[in-house]
């Protein structure tokens, strides 16, 4: 079990709602793939006609599975381009490289029970973190908060636990954070993976309420903010100037100009793509660098983060 | 690949362990310089490096049924060497897949492994033939197997290992197979962080060192394992020197001459390796144990001469950390015969094919 990436082929792609695309993938050659972990996501290279995206999804299918990965891929209006080339251009024989799977949101399996709030597609991680709880037996409770024509969607993982409840907007049916939170025994491990609004609300809810935030965890990646306006940035150690469009991250920039940049889950999380700022003001996006380093603006995280104005310098 | 196992070698009592030639040769000596100092010296664990002990993940050598039957002794008499936290039952079995997969695939003569399913609820059949075992049981369900799974494994393995369960930005050493320590004890540690296992090292705190090999292992990948050598020295071919034990090695150490060092001191290394496990998110962290004595080193002019001049130049607090003090001018007189002075190529390479 040593390797970095991995050859797949599309074995199956179902538009499960509007706007949701489900995609199997097997190892291209007819071997195995490596097993994930509950939480686990994978990164794709999307190789489009005009450019290349690299976007990381979680794996929907059973911890463990070897013989297939599933992710499920919301199209997002606003994306940079890689959930509508998924959605527009996939189909079934493609092949996509992948890399091994990472995991920056398993379970904490210290605890007593877990509790899970999902928004939307924030569901999918937990897709897995219930087959997992299902085998070892762990207490566990999903809210799903999505769209109340969007609950039946997820039907084929969710069965008919009796975990799982979903809420949506509408009076009767709005999930209640501070009276969700007050009623959970000690030792509850809460889990949040929404959009960012929702995310900071739940938090926000379990620090009011005493929470240790050992005890919180937050799936941030892929929700961040990852377009907005264009600008340059000089690679000092390439001598390589690029201009960052409106619609990339400044690490698909510098990928694009040939230069290798170290990453891995390309949404602010993880800090393997920190990078020394030599000149200009960065507007940090992710949830890395510590307020003390943000403030003295020497590092920036290209994956996430951009240009506050004019051009940056980076030691790359 | 054959290996000629050599059964009755023993680790205690006569101490009639020994290194053919080949193993010699093979052994993976850990000093590319002639001074020592701590470092993050950590690097893929890719399948060559400077010794043969590299080409396999996980090494199997002569020493194999050995070294199994030493532990289940160690286990007799001291059941605690073994210890799982409750929450660590995906990691043993992700130990357990890891271990049989390599073994069976890198030495199909000695070990196989038979799957009806790769998911838990499938039913594996396990055959080790040095040991003479062969086991069918369900994946997922420790009540098909003799023992645990992380216990049932590595009692069938060579060298120790711990899993670190990875949470809240920490490691926590969760679980353990420790019965060849280089004296310490997994009693003591279960259940500690990360620095909190490391806080007796010296010297290494003060120049940031585990703060970024925190960080490092916090990042490591799936499928991206890496490993580093450690290295201590011990009297006689012992695995079990632990803490628990010390009453029956600690004494040892007073026994050293300038005349016996050769045939009494070992230089002990330590293969450790770090790697990612799919469904628990743990670490599995093993440490293969070598031994080598000064007698079986000094056959290799180049590691005869070096080891001389690292032990000449450890700095003092590292010679007590290591419990050396009472033996090592013993040792050094003993080395000082093998070292005409002469400049040593950088690099741990034997740079002999045959020994003399």
């Amino acid at each position: 079990m040593i390797g970095d990436t991995l050859l797949l082929q599309v074995a199956a792609v179902t538009d499960i709602a509007p706007g949701l695309r489900h995609l199997r993938l097997v190892a291209a050659d007819g071997g195995k793939l490596p097993p994930a972990a509950a939480g686990a996501h994978v990164q794709f290279v999307l190789e489009g006609a005009a450019r290349t995206w690299r976007n990381a999804y979680s794996l929907v299918s059973r911890p463990g599975a070897r013989d297939a990965w599933e992710i499920i891929v919301r199209r997002v209006p606003t994306s940079r381009g890689g959930s509508a080339f998924i959605h527009e251009q996939i189909k079934v024989g493609d092949r996509l490289v992948a890399g091994w799977p990472g995991n920056l949101f398993a379970p904490v399996r210290i605890a007593r029970h877990h509790l899970m709030i999902a928004g939307g597609i924030g569901i999918t991680p937990f897709l897995s973190y219930l087959a997992e709880f299902g085998f070892t037996g762990a207490g566990h409770a999903l809210h799903v908060c999505c769209r109340e024509g969007e609950k039946d969607v997820f039907g084929p993982w969710l069965g008919n636990s009796p975990a799982v409840a979903f809420h949506w907007d509408a009076d009767g049916h709005r999930l209640d954070i501070p009276a969700l939170l007050a009623s959970q025994p000690a030792g509850t491990h809460l889990y949040v993976c929404g959009p960012a609004a929702m995310n900071d609300e739940v938090m926000a809810a379990a620090a009011a309420a005493g929470w240790p935030a050992s005890h919180v965890h937050c799936e941030h990646f892929g929700s961040a903010l990852s377009g907005g306006d264009p600008f340059r940035a000089f690679l000092a150690r390439s001598g390589i100037e690029v201009d960052v469009a409106e619609d990339e991250s400044l690490l698909d920039a510098i990928e694009r100009a040939g230069v290798a940049a170290p990453c891995l889950c390309r949404g602010g999380a993880c800090g393997v793509c920190v990078t020394p700022l030599l000149e200009g003001e960065a507007e940090h996006r992710d949830h890395f660098l510590s307020a003390e380093e943000r403030a003295a603006g020497r590092l920036i995280m290209p994956c996430v983060s951009r240009a506050r104005a004019g051009r940056l310098v980076l030691d790359l | 690949m054959s290996i000629a196992f050599k059964p009755e070698e023993t680790f205690r009592g006569d101490y009639s362990y020994r290194n053919s030639d080949a193993a010699i040769l093979r052994f993976p000596f850990p000093f590319p310089e002639d001074k020592y100092m701590y470092s993050v010296n950590i690097e893929p664990h890719v399948r060559s490096g400077p010794s043969d002990v590299f080409l396999r993940p996980f090494d199997v050598d002569e020493h194999y049924i050995a070294e199994c039957r030493d532990r289940a002794i160690t286990l007799e008499r001291d059941p605690g060497r073994c210890q799982v936290l409750p929450h660590m039952m995906l990691a043993q079995w992700d130990t357990l897949e890891l271990l049989m997969e390599n073994l069976s695939a890198d030495y199909p003569e000695h070990f196989s492994l038979v799957k009806e399913g790769d998911d838990f609820g499938s039913r594996w059949t396990w055959t080790n033939r040095p040991l003479g075992i062969e086991q069918s049981f369900i994946f997922g369900d420790a009540a098909t197997l003799p023992c645990e799974p992380f216990e049932y494994i590595t009692r069938q393995a060579q060298g120790d290992f711990a899993i670190c369960d990875q949470r809240d930005d920490n490691l926590y050493m969760d679980a353990g197979m420790v019965t060849s320590q280089a004296d310490w004890s997994l009693e003591f540690d279960v259940g500690m962080s990360f620095m909190e296992w490391h806080g007796p090292v010296p010297l290494a705190h003060q120049t940031g060192v585990f703060e970024r090999a925190l960080k490092y292992l916090l990042m490591l990948r799936l499928g991206q394992p890496v490993r580093r050598l450690n290295w201590t020295m011990t009297i006689n071919p012992r695995l079990d020197t632990s803490p628990e034990s010390f009453p029956e090695w600690g004494t040892d150490r007073a026994s050293v001459t300038p005349d016996n060092a050769g045939r009494k001191v070992h230089l002990r290394v330590e293969l450790q390796t770090l790697w990612r496990l799919p469904r628990s998110n743990a670490i599995l962290f093993p440490i293969r144990c070598y031994l080598a004595s000064l007698d079986d080193l000094a056959r290799v002019p180049k590691w005869g001469a070096r080891l001389h001049r690292v032990l000449s130049t450890l700095p003092p607090q590292l010679v007590e950390y290591k419990g050396l003090t009472r033996y090592l001018p013993a040792a050094l007189e003993w080395l000082a015969r093998h070292d005409d002075g002469r400049e040593l190529p950088v690099g741990t390479e034997a740079g002999v094919s045959t020994l003399g």
